[in-house]
């Protein structure tokens, strides 16, 4: 994934549940910044935050960066984890798929709630996911 | 004692309420004394008992070895820093105030010790250095300590607020409500899942409105979290009704692909209490204007 050009707008480090709501609120005060529309910072946040909790509770913890991209204008993060990896992420994407108890929606649901969704994840060295959407 | 540090332990013991007087006139000019918090005597007193602990203390240590602010040498040094830091912590003072204010003993200290050694500019060199050696490691130990410090308290708040953010409240006979706010983490969650269950027993209520109107994000940890807390209310022979979803997170939770299942929900708290009412067989009717 090639690295977008300047330095974030936010940087969270996810290390622990309480993390997560950092990292929301980080992102909410960007896209505020941006002037952005009430639902798709509902939609974007809650994406945010199932990536962030993904990389928390599968990744063993990791980290989370926040940049405001131009022409157009849209929020980017980049969520790095050095965790386990995904051994098949089209498995991982479909719904109803968990390994812990949970719903198995994250992933999917998170992919839906944005408009540019990549994952790059390999075993043993960790998972990366980026998101992309017009504030 | 090594030989070396004589004079700043001769001018600790002679001059010593100078170098108060002193290190309280940095304080001031450098802006980290804080008259909005201690009044000048108390600030003073705080100085005296530091520098007395740290006078003590500097006649203990052997400076040919790292300096250890951990060693038993500065068990005194350290209690009497602790009280210092609590007050301070507990007032919301910055770390960096707390560093400066050690670090701004040095000047006065300097300047004593130039005026005595003047003659003998090795001597002061090294006595100078010792003695900056010292300091520096005690700010860095006073803002370890102070962080750590700072950490608990803020520990203990957050333990306080979530006790305080999940308060059951009866509205009618067999009517309770409970209106989460911020964030609904796992802990938290548990937390409202005990209290509801224990209130329903306590009222022996038959509907439970959950309110979400003050939660901002629904993900799916969260949406799990309340529809279990809503079977767990069912199994207690209730029934929970989960108000103020939002259109926008009616939206999310659909793109998220989170279904209720049989779990009743409603835009707001009171169109909950309106189905709350008609469940536990009550009407709100209109007072009739006898007086027309």
């Amino acid at each position: 994934m090639s690295g977008p050009p300047a330095e974030p707008a936010a940087r969270v480090e996810l290390r622990q549940e309480r993390d997560v709501a950092a990292a929301r609120l980080a992102v909410s005060r960007v896209m505020d910044a941006m002037g952005a529309r009430a639902l798709r910072k509902t939609r974007f946040v809650t994406a945010v935050s199932e990536i962030a909790r993904n990389a928390l509770d599968h990744g063993g913890g990791g980290v989370i960066e926040v940049w405001r991209l131009d022409r157009p204008a849209r929020i980017m993060i980049r969520c790095r984890d050095e965790g386990p990896g995904i051994a098949d992420i089209d498995q991982a994407m479909t719904d109803g798929f968990s390994t812990a108890r949970s719903m198995g929606k994250g992933l999917g649901g998170a992919r839906r709630l944005v408009e540019a969704f990549r994952i790059d994840s390999r075993p043993g060295v960790g998972t990366t996911v980026e998101m992309e959407a017009r504030p | 004692m090594t030989a070396a540090m004589t004079e700043v332990s001769r001018l600790l013991q002679e001059d010593f309420e100078e170098v108060v007087d002193a290190w309280f006139a940095t304080q001031k000019r450098e802006g980290v004394r804080r008259p909005d918090l201690f009044s000048d005597r108390e600030s003073r007193r705080q100085l005296s008992d530091l520098l007395r602990a740290f006078a003590d203390t500097l006649g203990r240590i052997d400076l040919s070895q790292s300096v250890d602010v951990d060693a038993e040498e500065w068990s005194d040094l350290r209690l009497a820093l602790s009280e210092i830091t609590l007050v301070r912590a507990e007032r919301g003072v910055a770390p960096w105030e707390m560093t400066t204010f050690v670090l701004a003993l040095k000047q006065p200290v300097f300047g004593k010790l130039n005026e005595r050694l003047r003659d003998t500019p090795d001597r002061l060199l090294q006595e100078a250095a010792d003695f900056g050696r010292i300091v520096d490691a005690f700010a860095m130990h006073i803002n370890e300590h102070f962080i750590a410090e700072r950490d608990e308290i803020i520990e203990r708040q957050r333990a306080e607020m979530m006790e305080l953010s999940t308060p059951v409240v009866q509205l009618w006979e067999r009517v309770l409500t409970i209106p989460l706010i911020g964030t609904l983490d796992s802990m938290r969650a548990q937390e409202v899942m005990e209290n509801l269950l224990n209130a329903i027993v306590e009222h022996q209520a038959e509907v439970v409105i959950v309110d979400i109107t003050g939660v901002r994000v629904v993900d799916t940890q969260v949406a799990q979290h309340l529809l279990r807390t809503a079977a767990a209310v069912r199994l207690m022979g209730a029934e929970a009704i989960i108000s103020g979803i939002s259109p926008k997170i009616a939206q999310t939770m659909v793109e998220l692909g989170v279904d209720v299942g049989e779990v009743t929900t409603r835009p707001s708290i009171r169109a909950a209490l309106a189905e709350a009412f008609r469940r536990v067989g009550f009407a709100i009717t209109r007072v009739e204007d006898t007086r027309a």
